[in-house]
């Protein structure tokens, strides 16, 4: 096979990190951009797991750091879910427009 | 790569596309949420392909389980307007729409043009498992020991945000 499958998965990434930008960037409800920042963040990981197979010097440090980064996405995920729930107790709406006071209303 | 690997290669980035692309199609939040878990679960499929099975093995736990029922979690603590009409696509998406497809196409076309070295040495991983679990506990060992404080400072802070404003005053 002549494909090169560090660049095949490189692009995949690529991609996957496009579509969740894209999503980050014209979604306004919530929990869709907490989401795409879910994408985007699975998409980097990909690259970390792909060089840590096909890069230069194949080890195990990728997927080290691999585990690591997903630990970190799960702790912003439930800070994320929680400060919506309490955003959502404030103003009853999910739309991220609206999100532009700290305090109490 | 043999060629069962090449065809389970592009079926999985198919999946994942996919399962990205409806998320942004869709217009109800929980079918956003499902078409993310299949996105989610391709990822897991490279990840063994990449011979990373630990990885894809938590992958699996951690987004497509936890993640996912904590979206589903906040979708029916919150009341959504589905079924509401989409605003229409102003010239602003599309503009998105262009500086995000400019962005993929510098990605791609810097993807193309590097030339990555060769691989000086081979690494065949004998028990995935076995390797990762000595490494976190020797030499990964501080930022283990971190990321486990880091992970509950997050969630006692999340429950302590999340909490209704009544539980203090009783």
């Amino acid at each position: 096979m002549t494909i090169n499958m560090l660049t095949a998965f490189l692009t995949v990434s690529a991609i996957l990190f496009s579509i969740g930008m894209f999503g980050a960037l014209t979604k306004r409800n919530m929990i869709v951009l907490l989401l795409s920042i879910e994408l985007m963040l699975n998409a980097v990981n990909l690259n970390l797991v792909a060089f840590s197979k096909y890069g230069m010097t194949p080890s195990l440090h990728g997927q080290m750091f691999t585990l690591f980064s997903i630990a970190i996405a799960a702790a912003e995920a439930a800070v994320g879910i929680a400060i919506l729930l309490a955003f959502y107790r404030q103003r009853v709406t999910v739309n991220a427009d609206e999100m532009n006071e700290l305090r109490e209303p | 790569m043999s060629t069962g690997q090449v065809v389970a290669f592009f079926i999985l980035s198919f999946l994942a596309f996919s399962g990205a692309i409806m998320m942004i199609a869709f217009h109800r939040v929980v079918h956003m949420v499902v078409s993310m878990a299949t996105t989610f679960l391709s990822l897991a499929g490279l990840y063994i392909l990449l011979e990373a099975e630990f990885v894809a093995v938590v992958q699996v736990m951690v987004y497509a389980g936890a993640i996912s029922i904590l979206m589903i979690f906040g979708i029916m603590m919150t009341k959504h307007h589905d079924g509401e009409e989409e605003k229409p696509t102003t010239w602003k998406s599309w503009f998105t729409f262009g500086s995000v497809a400019a962005f993929l196409f510098l990605v791609y076309v810097s993807i193309r043009n590097t030339k990555f070295p060769e691989q000086t040495q081979q690494y065949v991983s004998e028990n995935n498992v076995l390797e990762i679990g000595q490494m976190m506990f020797n030499q990964y060992a501080i930022p283990f020991e971190i990321i486990s404080v880091l992970l509950t400072v997050a969630f006692v802070g999340a429950i302590l945000i999340a909490r209704r404003e009544e539980a203090e005053t009783e």
